[in-house]
């Protein structure tokens, strides 16, 4: 996701495409070599394999009140987005949601301000800089839940009271920070330190020259640490399992359902969640989108 | 009251990156007011951080870099009243033409209308009216040099920088743009520097060029002085269209003295005002290579010729105007004639011709040692 968001920038939207006129030098007449159809029937099955068990998900969520958690299909109603938002029993979906929403916005954020700020900081090299840098990501190395177990025990033992905006957030922090960073430094090979200089050539101030040039330039990329921070966080179990206190996030609330909730009002909720990824995918991608419309409509040829 | 005269004055300026190695060691230059001033050495001679220090973007290891009057060492491009046009050009790539060359005045403040207004004289000032609405990215390389011409010159400076400023283009933009820098110069009145690996380029454009090597500035002075008095070998050789031969001194008398060299009768040079030397002395000459006439042994010399060094016939360019011929005359160096095309065809050599290769006695230029010396430091 982050090669195709960080991809954007460079494509020029404006470039017409050449027709498709010219042949290939290859003679074309054999077909195509029997390669092609193996690593075609390799894609297809990755491609099942990747998505097939997410839609058994949707179409099953579908069902009417007959329905139950495993195929056929029994019947097609809405009735299971219903239960989902009425019944008490499913738990407490509308909370939960609400929470990793919250927690997800807060871990964006701070991503995208802490990477940012990484990302600036590794302009130019410095003394120390390698050992700086694997400091940083080392933490993804660590696995998840016993990161997240030490993150409990540590509040435990400070005292503190665990909970969704404290120790679950520094948690989540602790695996969107080190993807924020890298993203970011993929973003930041493409940003010309000679534009920096320039700027300050022409009279800016360090903060203009950020304000005016590093920001404006960057953005595209910064929608994409933006968007890993959010997706990241939205979706995170492990670390926050420990963590989470007495109120669980989203991810929590769906596990603690397939406990004890036997209906596919489960899988509506999977439906649900699904839904917003998308449309959180699709804002930012559609602002990526917006910030090319905007220099390409003021950069009219 | 800050002075607006563009002259710079260069005195002990020396830059070390690493404490050690001195990349700028011991610069001292004036640059008049108003001048074309041209850097050229080879890739790491220092050209380039000179540049940069005088811009403000390095700051001096020690030394004094004097702008209209006033040190300027510490203070920012726009105290200094300079402006740097970058090699890359550096051009914001999200804003258009208009915005880019609008920065400078954005950042002091002015308001949207005063600036673009602005920005809009400076464009029509480089003729890119009909690009003003562009991204850089929609540009050919020669618009976005003019581009980050206007956007440096927006900016009302004193001494406009160029850090290798045609390096980007193909060679007929090249000149095209030579063209340009220079009405461009002429039009502000300013100084430019202007920092070159292209020896064309410096004698095309410069009233002051500055001849570098290993942070030292081994020749400064008008295109043609540096060009066709090279002060020793190092200059001869790296703005070409010299020979340079090298001899021991076999005998001087009051005008001249003789070189032994592979001529038999040894190669008579006149001796300059102040140049003194004396017999067993390792001389280095110069020998501009369009003074070097070709005579088939045997046939008289042209008058005034007295050298005449029996040479082979190496290879041969057509370059046009004249032919580029390559002789064996001397051991170790290269030895070209640079034959009017004219006078080459009416007879000419093939590869592996004997010729003598002679010159009028009077053009031959004896060239200072200093150069080993200083290598040897």
């Amino acid at each position: 996701m982050s090669a195709v968001v960080a991809d954007m920038p460079k494509s020029d939207m404006s470039k017409p495409v050449a027709p498709a006129t010219t042949k290939a030098i290859a003679p074309s007449k054999g077909g195509r070599p029997w390669t092609f159809y193996v690593l075609s029937a390799l894609f297809s099955l990755y491609v099942i394999a990747l998505y097939g068990p997410m839609f058994c998900i949707y179409i099953l969520s579908f069902q009417d009140i007959r329905g139950g958690l495993v195929f056929p299909m029994k019947g097609h109603s809405l009735h299971w987005f219903v239960d989902l938002f009425t019944q008490v029993r499913t738990g407490d979906v509308k909370g939960s949601f609400d929470r990793s929403i919250k927690l997800a916005v807060i871990v964006t954020l701070i991503t995208v301000v802490v990477s940012f700020l990484a990302g600036l900081g590794f302009r130019k090299r410095f003394r120390g800089d390698t050992f700086v840098f694997y400091m940083m990501i080392g933490s993804l190395v660590a696995p998840g839940l016993v990161l997240g177990l030490g993150t409990g025990l540590l509040f435990q033992a400070l005292g503190l009271n665990a909970s969704w905006y404290t120790s679950a957030l520094g948690a989540q922090l602790s695996w969107t920070l080190p993807f924020g960073v890298l993203v970011m430094f993929a973003v930041m090979s493409r940003f010309d330190l000679v534009w920096e200089e320039a700027a300050y050539d022409l009279g800016a101030s360090r903060w203009q020259s950020i304000r005016l040039v590093m920001i404006p330039v960057l953005a595209p990329g910064l929608v994409a640490v933006a968007l890993f921070g959010f997706t990241l966080s939205y979706d995170e179990f492990a670390r926050s399992l420990q963590t989470a206190g007495s109120l669980n996030t989203l991810p929590l609330e769906i596990w603690s359902m397939t406990l004890n909730v036997t209906s596919p009002s489960l899988y509506a909720l999977g439906t649900v969640t699904t839904i917003v990824s998308f449309i959180v995918i699709g804002a930012s991608l559609g602002s990526i989108v917006l910030i090319q419309k905007k220099r390409g409509s003021s950069a009219k040829g | 009251m800050k002075s607006d005269h563009g002259d710079i004055e260069l005195a002990g300026v020396c830059k070390s990156f690493d404490g050690i190695t001195n990349v700028v060691d011991g610069v001292n230059l004036k640059i008049a007011d108003g001048a074309y001033c041209c850097f050229i050495g080879p890739s790491g001679c220092g050209k380039t951080t000179i540049l940069r220090m005088i811009a403000g973007h390095e700051d001096p290891t020690a030394g004094e870099i004097v702008i209209g009057g006033q040190n300027v060492v510490g203070l920012a491009p726009v105290q200094r009243r300079t402006a740097m046009m970058f090699q890359s050009y550096a051009l914001f790539p999200h804003l258009t033409v208009r915005e880019n060359i609008a920065f400078a005045l954005r950042v002091r403040g002015q308001s949207k209308a005063d600036r673009l207004r602005a920005a809009d004289a400076m464009i029509e000032k480089v003729r890119l009216t009909q690009f003003a609405d562009r991204l850089p990215a929609q540009l050919s390389g020669g618009q976005q040099q003019r581009v980050a011409l206007a956007r440096a010159a927006i900016t009302e400076p004193r001494v406009l920088l160029l850090d290798e400023p045609l390096s980007a283009l193909d060679e007929k933009l090249r000149v095209q743009m030579r063209q340009e820098l220079r009405r461009m110069q002429q039009e502000l009145g300013i100084t430019f520097i202007h920092v070159t690996h292209t020896q064309l380029e410096a004698i095309a454009l410069a009233d002051l060029v500055v001849v570098m090597e290993q942070g030292r500035i081994k020749q400064a002075g008008a295109a043609r002085d540096v060009y066709a008095h090279p002060h020793d070998r190092y200059v001869a050789e790296f703005m070409g269209g010299q020979n340079v031969l090298s001899g021991r001194v076999e005998k001087v008398n009051g005008t001249s003295f003789t070189l032994a060299q592979a001529a038999p009768a040894g190669i008579e040079v006149p001796l300059q005002a102040r140049s003194t030397v004396s017999v067993g002395d390792t001389v280095d000459i110069a020998v501009r290579r369009d003074d070097v006439a070709l005579v088939r042994p045997g046939r008289e010399l042209p008058p005034g010729c007295s050298n005449s060094l029996p040479s082979r016939v190496l290879a041969i360019e057509y370059q046009g105007y004249f032919v580029k011929v390559m002789l064996d005359t001397v051991p170790d160096d290269e030895f070209v004639a640079y034959v009017p095309e004219k006078t080459f065809f009416a007879d000419p050599f093939t590869v592996g011709d004997v010729v003598m290769a002679t010159w009028a006695t009077g053009s031959a230029l004896p060239l200072a040692h200093e150069s080993r010396r200083a290598q040897g430091v």
